[in-house]
């Protein structure tokens, strides 16, 4: 956890300082020293770039590695050094790992045998999940003949049959058309918040994250770089990692002298001393996100600059413009504008406009 | 997921009063059922060890040290090398295998490109021709060489004053015998093209035959080394052909086996079995290392390559198979007609006297009935060991350490050719203070040795079929509280099972025809087919003998037949599955 992080009340799982080295000594650290908590009907994404140990630390969850050193608790009961099949947990793995010679109906049904369930009651509950997952009628379907959606769906029912109270998602989407993806994920989310269980999701696609997540664990070398909500995440990155990794950013090299001043060349612009954090006066970077640099600002505002616009990308709902500025030679600065503003700014070309950054979405690093 | 649901469902609380949460604790069978892989490994390691490890160390023991129990390889070393008839032994082993391999791969190789590279008609046909002689035991192209050009073959002058027997009987012999083991592995290294390459090369106007000198044969070259290997190790140990067209050219591998069965002389015996270990070892070395770099050249996005129209490479494939094939089935041809004509070449009146094998020495009826046991018995306790080793190794979690000894040890019996197995057996278990040593002589024992013998070819054939299911079965399976034995039986076995299907088959036809580790290790109780082919043509029954060959080779071929259509039979029937539509 983070230095003055508040650690959320009623934890339903709680890693403290969990750890894992592949290949001995000389091998490689997945995981230094990890702790977190989840609280009761949470979903929390881990994310971050691949190798930086989230997928390890969800199998470390699962009983399915071994963790070196550190703890592990859910529901009130300790897990570290249970076996997978004593942690009473779902997991819903990237390929799904649906049986293939069974049926829809035998796949969800398959956790609930010798749980001393009587067969109609195995059979109602299958029936429940389907429906549950909207596949009700698909029962003697094999999983070949399912799309790839519908097999998510039935991974899922056979995750949720046992009434798991921890679920684990493994990058869920990823064998998923993007189109697909973005209903399923919303059904998903609505469909852990109705049964209201604990979730943990490893992802590295950041628009998932944001999208499905009450809370974010980015992740970078084996650590925890940042924990909190999407919006923590994109607008206070804790780090340059996490703002380089989230989103798109505008990076200046310079100084930060004085309380509030960032100089870069002769440009000195300033910045609120919240988002200077503890940033000791000297060289530092300063991070920017395109769509905060404002476009035609008013006069009196600080931080102005005249630029022209030498190319742009066109986003759909918007443009990313590429800006070169009088005062920031050698530097391109990008700057999102909606399409239906995009008149209201110059052409491409030698033509000069005023833009500002404005010193409440600057970010300093260190 | 929002639509159709039901208000009771969506409380995960009341879901929980539906199933029971008691886990971990479990039962008695359950925890079982869970603890069942990790006892069941070193079941598989202890197995490993007798088997396979022990009887090698024996052999290692008897060659090194005397009876005395003192160092004695230096000596027995410089005492084999001085014997003036060592080194020519050498060097006909040597003489005879290259000749072979040079013979037989190029030969193998044409034939393995007319099946994967291009359209000629009747393919499944020419490549059931080409692996016929695997249904038989080794002696049958000496005996059939023998009716062909032997002293009273029909083209007895071919050969010269000697006649067929010596070098080039056991050159013609062994490439019979050896040349659909060198078509398997060369039509394996085939069917992998890239058509991208192809593609590009046409594009870049290079001429046929410049594609194929730099594209198709750079592509086939470990395919080509590893047949090769194959065969210098198959030569190198087969002491069934030398036996019965070696005539006065005597080889390594026949050495070995006099010294011990005829000779009592185990020391030499031990000493030549290790020397012929040597090329086994060296090539699976040298074919590992090759494979870790071959590996990387087939891409996952490689285009699987269609061979296109050209009449001119179609008729030459065609000449390849048809003279190749017609090869092959004349010797077959000829033992099989010996086998049924009264006496070859002089009386040519059909019978079935030589069937007859009651009547005569080497076993009779007995030895084929010992055979179908041994057959049967190996190829179900094979394929269950086989199926199961592989799936510990490949399918349970367990310590790296103990997952890379098994394997090892899986792979290992590919390097240790027949001849030199069956020696390690009969110093290790013939030992009278081993408390094994009830089991010499008995069937128990030959099944032992057969699936040791060809456990890595089985081994291999399980370990593709697992390695291709989807990696998390046994997780997803644990996390529901589902034991990996169980969902091994629900689910890994039914879809492996046309791989099981075919180790049953090879170690069947294998156990029908081996004679190599065998002839060392059985009684009178236990004779087998094989080896009554090997008494009989001593014997001087040569037409008894041939009978007794076709025997074998209809029973495997009919086996064979049987067991592809029981595979074929289960894949359609679980076509539901297996070809989704979607």
């Amino acid at each position: 956890m983070q230095a003055g992080e508040s650690v959320p009340e009623r934890a339903f799982l709680a890693i403290e300082g969990v750890g894992k080295r592949f290949g001995g000594a000389g091998g490689f650290q997945a995981l230094d020293g990890v702790s977190l908590s989840v609280p009761q009907g949470e979903l929390l994404c881990l994310l971050g770039p691949s190798g930086c140990g989230k997928t390890t630390l969800l199998r470390i969850i699962a009983g399915l590695e071994r963790e070196d050193g550190g703890r592990i608790h859910a529901g009130g009961r300790e897990l570290t050094g249970l076996p997978p099949q004593a942690r009473d947990y779902g997991i819903l793995f990237q390929s799904y790992a649906l049986f293939p010679n069974l049926s829809v109906a035998q796949n969800v049904a398959y956790g609930l045998q010798g749980r001393g369930m009587t067969r109609a009651h195995r059979e109602a509950r299958v029936d429940e999940m389907l429906a549950l997952v909207g596949l009700a009628g698909s029962e003697r379907k094999f999983p070949g003949q399912l799309s790839g959606g519908q097999q998510q769906r039935v991974a899922l029912a056979r995750a949720l049959a046992p009434a798991p109270s921890l679920l684990l998602l493994d990058e869920p989407m990823s064998a998923l058309d993007a189109r697909v993806r973005e209903h399923l994920r919303l059904e998903l989310r609505q469909l852990q918040r109705r049964l209201n269980v604990t979730t943990v999701m490893v992802t590295h696609d950041q628009e998932e994250a944001m999208a499905m997540a009450d809370r974010i664990a980015v992740m970078d070398g084996g650590r925890i770089a940042q924990v909190g909500t999407p919006g923590e995440i994109y607008e206070r990155p804790a780090s340059p990692f996490v703002a380089e990794f989230i989103g798109q950013a505008n990076w200046l090299a310079g100084r930060l002298s004085g309380r509030g001043t960032f100089s870069v060349g002769e440009l000195e612009l300033a910045v609120s001393p919240a988002r200077a954090g503890e940033v000791a006066d000297g060289a530092a970077r300063l991070c920017c996100r395109p769509e905060a640099v404002r476009l035609h600002p008013a006069d009196g505002e600080p931080n102005r600059l005249l630029a022209r616009i030498v190319d742009q990308t066109y986003l759909g709902s918007r443009y990313r413009l590429m800006l070169e500025a009088d005062r920031l030679p050698g530097i391109t600065l990008f700057a999102d504008v909606l399409r239906e503003e995009r008149h209201l700014l110059p052409a491409q070309g030698s033509h000069k406009f005023w833009v500002s950054l404005p010193s409440q979405a600057l970010q300093v690093f260190a | 997921m929002t639509r159709a649901l039901p208000v009771a469902a969506a409380n995960a609380n009341d879901a929980a009063t539906v199933a029971s949460r008691a886990r971990g604790a479990g039962s008695l069978a359950e925890r079982i059922a869970h603890g069942a892989p990790a006892a069941m490994k070193w079941l598989w390691l202890a197995a490993l060890a007798v088997a396979l490890v022990l009887p090698l160390l024996a052999l290692f023991g008897q060659a090194w040290f005397d009876e005395a129990g003192h160092w004695a390889l230096p000596a027995r070393m410089a005492e084999l090398a001085a014997n003036p008839n060592f080194v020519p032994l050498l060097g006909r082993s040597l003489a005879v295998s290259l000749t072979v391999a040079a013979l037989v791969v190029p030969l193998a190789f044409g034939f393995a490109y007319a099946l994967q590279r291009s359209r000629i008609a009747f393919k499944p046909l020419w490549r059931g021709i080409a692996l016929l002689p695997l249904f038989a035991p080794s002696l049958l192209p000496g005996i059939a060489l023998v009716y062909l050009f032997g002293n009273q073959g029909i083209f007895k002058g071919a050969f010269g004053a000697g006649g067929i027997y010596g070098f080039w009987g056991i050159v013609l012999g062994e490439a019979f015998y050896t040349f659909p083991h060198a078509l398997m592995v060369l039509i394996a290294a085939l069917s992998l093209a890239d058509a991208r390459l192809y593609e590009a090369a046409r594009a870049m106007g290079a001429s046929p035959w410049r594609t194929f000198l730099t594209v198709t044969l750079p592509g086939a070259r470990h395919g080509l080394f590893g047949a090769a290997c194959l065969v210098l190790t198959l030569v190198v140990t087969d002491f069934g052909v030398p036996k019965v067209v070696g005539g006065g050219y005597p080889v390594l591998a026949l050495e070995a086996y006099k010294a011990v069965v005829g000779q009592q002389q185990f020391a030499r015996g031990a000493l030549i079995g290790m020397l012929l270990l040597l090329p086994a070892l060296l090539t699976f070395g040298v074919d590992i290392a090759m494979q870790r770099r071959q590996r990387a050249q087939m891409s996952s996005r490689a285009q699987v390559y269609v061979p296109g129209r050209d009449p001119l490479r179609d008729a030459c494939c065609t000449l390849v198979v048809i003279v190749t094939g017609a090869l092959l089935l004349t010797v077959l041809a000829a033992a099989v007609g010996a086998s049924l004509v009264k006496l070859w070449p002089y009386n040519l009146q059909l019978t079935l006297a030589h069937y007859d094998f009651d009547n005569m020495d080497g076993g009779g009826w007995l030895a084929y009935r010992n055979s179908l046991r041994l057959a049967a018995l190996t190829a179900l306790a094979g394929t269950l060991a086989i199926f199961f080793g592989a799936w510990l190794t490949e399918r349970t979690r367990g310590p790296a350490w103990l997952h890379g000894v098994l394997r090892a040890g899986f792979v290992l019996p590919m390097a240790v050719p027949g001849l030199v197995l069956g020696l390690g057996y009969v110093f290790f278990f013939n030992a009278p203070s081993n408390p094994l040593h009830t089991l010499y002589g008995t069937m128990t024992l030959l099944v032992i040795c057969n699936v040791a013998h060809f456990y890595t070819t089985g081994h291999l054939t399980a370990a593709a079929a697992l390695r291709q299911l989807d990696a998390e079965f046994e997780a997803a399976a644990l996390s529901l509280g589902v034991a990996p034995l169980v969902t091994c039986w629900r689910v890994t076995v039914p879809i492996c099972l046309p791989a099981l299907i075919d180790i049953f088959r090879y170690l069947f036809v294998s156990a029908m025809t081996t004679v190599s580790a065998v002839v060392f290790l059985y009684s009178p109780d236990t004779v087998l087919a094989a080896i009554s082919v090997l008494n009989m043509d001593d014997a001087g029954d040569t037409a008894p003998a041939a009978a007794m060959s076709t025997l074998i080779l209809l029973t495997s071929a009919l086996a064979c037949l049987l067991l592809m259509g029981a595979a074929r039979g289960w894949l359609r029937r679980t076509q539901a599955w297996r070809a989704p539509q979607g």
